[in-house]
């Protein structure tokens, strides 16, 4: 064990802190639920590209710069300490982009990795369906593979789609074995969201916006090349897919530990008020000693990770512990903002009340998606402590 | 910045748990319990045969001079097997101070070398604590005066004992007088010896806790895996699962807290009271759920004396307020983030 970071570590902290300060938008940008704010999002990225910054831990020659773990979370926690904008391309780069890695071809890599990392292509995904939530092996849009092996063609609806109305392409599963169940005959398909036969209809979130959207396929050609993995593997490459979603990338503690100084500032600010409720210094405290702790987990994990370790199902436990944490730190702020807490960035007198609320909105969502907290309870259950079915 | 275990480090935290796994069975631990003493001097004697005495003792006493984060793993093991001793309490805490004295002070050496070789009970009386754990049983205890620091030989010192709910701890009321051939260190030396003195106690309650957190979910693994209603294993149900899997969650993220707590300590950082308030925190808080949640899914059965939970539910129960309870350990981390100009956030983990 030892603590200290390297010079090289250092070094780079201090790199990515003063590129951060020359080239952090000087006014937030725009939602990236709406199309200008996702443009807005789109240029950010290109600006991060390069710089080398957008994807610090894929290869130089895919747009990276192999960058290792640690320095992976130091990236992160410059990157979110200085309020630097969200991943408007996450779903692409952090959960497709290390499934490439993993199972693309060569020729797969090259053509999608460099275009995700500078945001030329953005991704959306396409797991869920109207009767395949949580039970997602119960997927029925179908990809047959055309006679003549060159394409398959695509029938079906999926749902839930993060950003799709504004996005490029599409990743997810489809039953390429018609005569299949469950979680075989399945595979996983690249899509791109202009093709011919596909219908997108935004669903208008809970904070007003479409944030997310119902996909159709209507006999869509997607060339065989587009398939990432061997016929009928979907739900291998899907799952490893799943676990990195689950795992560190996607939810870095520095987005966390953010907002954990951010609530203390906040209460620090508002104690007269806030602590006529006592029970909200708890909450303030636990904000800090969560995200700390997430954090720390982090660390150990990529250290084990660097000795040869893998994740299992306690990422699962991961999943749960953030977004439980962020709601509850969401849930405090808007305890001390009281009356203001409801007003949104139209109010005049909202202040800093409508970032929480943003905030707060987006947390409810959290302990649903990328599996629902109770999935992840009955992973951990079966596969971490081995109980049965 | 690598933060794991080196592989000795693990290999000896492995040892040490197929020692107790044999040494402290839960039918040795109900057999000591049943003694008025509610200690074995053969399990102290095969203990101090293994070395595990001697662990923080420096090299040039006997000892092997191991470190704060040795000791959080050791800790969870001693946790785990709820073991009848307070071994901690002299060989990990009683040793720090006492190491911390300078050369030649009162008796140092020769207690450091008796540590070592087990023959020597100390009793730590920090002011945290109103009671002191085995102070009947002890040669020797620290007591503070003030800031000033005793070291009182048993027989100058009254005892009362108060019995815990936990039959493992001998808890005592200790009446004394100070004089000055039993002063040790005193003013500003004795204030800084029992605020070391303190973290080492709050980490090794801290790492027990841990400890027996996770010893209370296997337990109830094991019987919710075996156990059957309605023609299936009760763990195959989700109620019973999203209470194991919830403990779990716990565990998972008080381990690091504990480790980085523990070397904040052996690196003497500014921040290491609020380091290890949070462990204390983090592992009392799994320790109580892992309780609660292990007595509901053992029913009926884990209210009873015959199942072996109930002893390391008291341990857990026990600890939690011991060295500190959750309210000091709050206020200890309110006071370092909530102070003007604390270093938070993001890229704060690991430096100021």
């Amino acid at each position: 064990m030892d603590l200290a970071y390297t010079p090289r570590q250092k070094a780079f902290r201090e790199e990515v802190r003063a590129w951060l300060a020359a080239n952090l938008p000087r006014e937030p940008l725009a939602s990236y639920d709406t199309r200008e704010g996702f443009e807005q999002h789109r240029e950010w990225e290109r600006k991060l590209f390069d710089a080398r910054l957008s994807m610090v831990i894929w290869p130089e020659a895919l747009g990276g710069r192999g960058c290792d773990l640690i320095e992976w979370l130091i990236f992160e926690e410059e990157y979110y300490g200085a309020g630097a904008p969200m991943r408007v391309n996450q779903n692409g780069q952090l959960l497709l982009g290390p499934t490439l890695i993993e199972f693309g071809t060569e020729e797969q890599k090259a053509r999608f990795l460099p275009r995700m990392a500078s945001s030329e292509d953005m991704w959306a995904q396409g797991w869920s369906e109207p009767n395949a939530g949580s039970d997602m092996a119960a997927i029925t849009s179908k990809a047959i593979l055309s006679a003549d092996g060159t394409h398959y063609v695509v029938n079906g609806q999926k749902t839930w789609s993060t950003r799709a109305s504004f996005a490029d392409w599409l990743f997810g599963l489809f039953r390429s074995d018609p005569g299949s169940s469950r979680h075989h005959g399945l595979s996983y398909l690249a899509v791109p969201l202009d093709a011919p036969g596909v219908t997108i209809r935004p669903i208008q979130a809970l904070n007003g916006k479409q944030a997310f959207a119902e996909i159709f396929f209507d006999d869509v050609k997607v060339p065989v090349e587009n398939r990432i993995g061997d016929e009928g593997q979907g739900w291998h490459v899907a799952m490893a897919t799943a676990g990195f979603e689950r795992g560190l990338l996607l939810r870095s503690p520095a987005r966390f530990q953010y907002t954990a100084r951010r609530l203390v500032e906040l209460y620090k600010a508002n104690r007269e008020v806030a602590d006529r409720d006592p029970s909200i210094r708890d909450a303030v405290i636990e904000a800090w000693t969560g995200t700390e702790a997430y954090a720390l987990s982090a660390y150990h994990t990529v250290g084990r990770l660097a000795k040869g370790a893998r994740i299992g199902a306690e990422a699962s436990t991961n999943k749960i512990f953030w977004s439980e944490l962020d709601l509850k730190m969401h849930e405090t702020a808007m305890r001390i903002l009281g009356p203001f807490a409801e007003l949104t960035g139209d109010a005049p007198e909202a202040r800093e009340a409508a970032r929480w609320l943003d905030g707060f909105l987006f947390a409810q969502a959290g302990p649903i998606y990328a599996g629902t907290n109770e999935i992840q309870r009955n992973i951990i259950a079966e596969r971490m402590l081995g109980l049965p079915k | 910045m690598d933060f794991t275990f080196t592989d000795d480090q693990l290999t000896f935290r492995e040892a040490v748990s197929r020692f107790l796994m044999t040494e402290a069975a839960p039918e040795m631990l109900r057999e000591i319990w049943e003694t008025d003493s509610g200690r074995s001097p053969e399990l102290r004697k095969n203990i101090a045969e293994q070395g595990l005495t001697a662990l923080s003792v420096p090299e040039d006493c006997g000892g092997l001079g191991m470190d704060d984060v040795a000791w959080a793993l050791m800790t969870q093991e001693l946790g785990y097997y709820a073991i009848p001793d307070s071994l901690a309490d002299a060989a990990y805490v009683a040793a720090g101070l006492i190491t911390a004295l300078p050369a030649g002070t009162a008796s140092r050496e020769e207690w450091l070398a008796r540590i070592a070789e087990g023959s020597i009970r100390i009793a730590v009386g920090h002011p945290v604590n109103p009671l002191v754990a085995d102070a009947n049983p002890a040669n020797l205890l620290l007591l503070a005066d003030g800031d000033a620091v005793h070291a009182v030989p048993r027989e100058q010192v009254d005892v009362e004992a108060n019995p815990s709910i936990d039959l493992s701890r001998r808890l005592a009321r200790v009446r004394w007088t100070p004089a000055t051939a039993t002063l040790i260190a005193d003013g500003e030396s004795g204030r800084a010896l029992w605020a070391q003195t303190l973290n080492r106690g709050v980490l090794s309650a801290a790492g027990q806790l841990l400890g027996l957190a996770q010893r209370m979910l296997d337990l109830s693994v094991d019987y919710v895996a075996q156990r059957k209603q309605f023609g299936k294993p009760i763990g195959s149900f989700q109620a019973v699962k999203h209470h194991l899997a919830d403990v779990a969650t716990k565990i998972e993220f008080a381990k690091p807290v504990l480790y980085r707590a523990a070397y904040a300590l052996a690196h003497g950082e500014a921040g290491a009271d609020a380091r290890v308030s949070h462990a204390k925190l983090a592992c009392g808080e799994a320790a109580w759920l892992a309780a609660r949640h292990g007595i509901q899914v053992h029913g009926a059965m884990g209210y009873t004396w015959e199942v072996d939970l109930q002893m390391f539910m008291k341990r857990a129960w026990a600890l939690d307020a011991a060295w500190g309870d959750r309210g000091f350990h709050k206020a200890r981390v309110a006071d370092a983030i909530l102070v003007e100009g604390a270093a938070l956030g993001p890229g704060h983990t690991f430096e100021e």
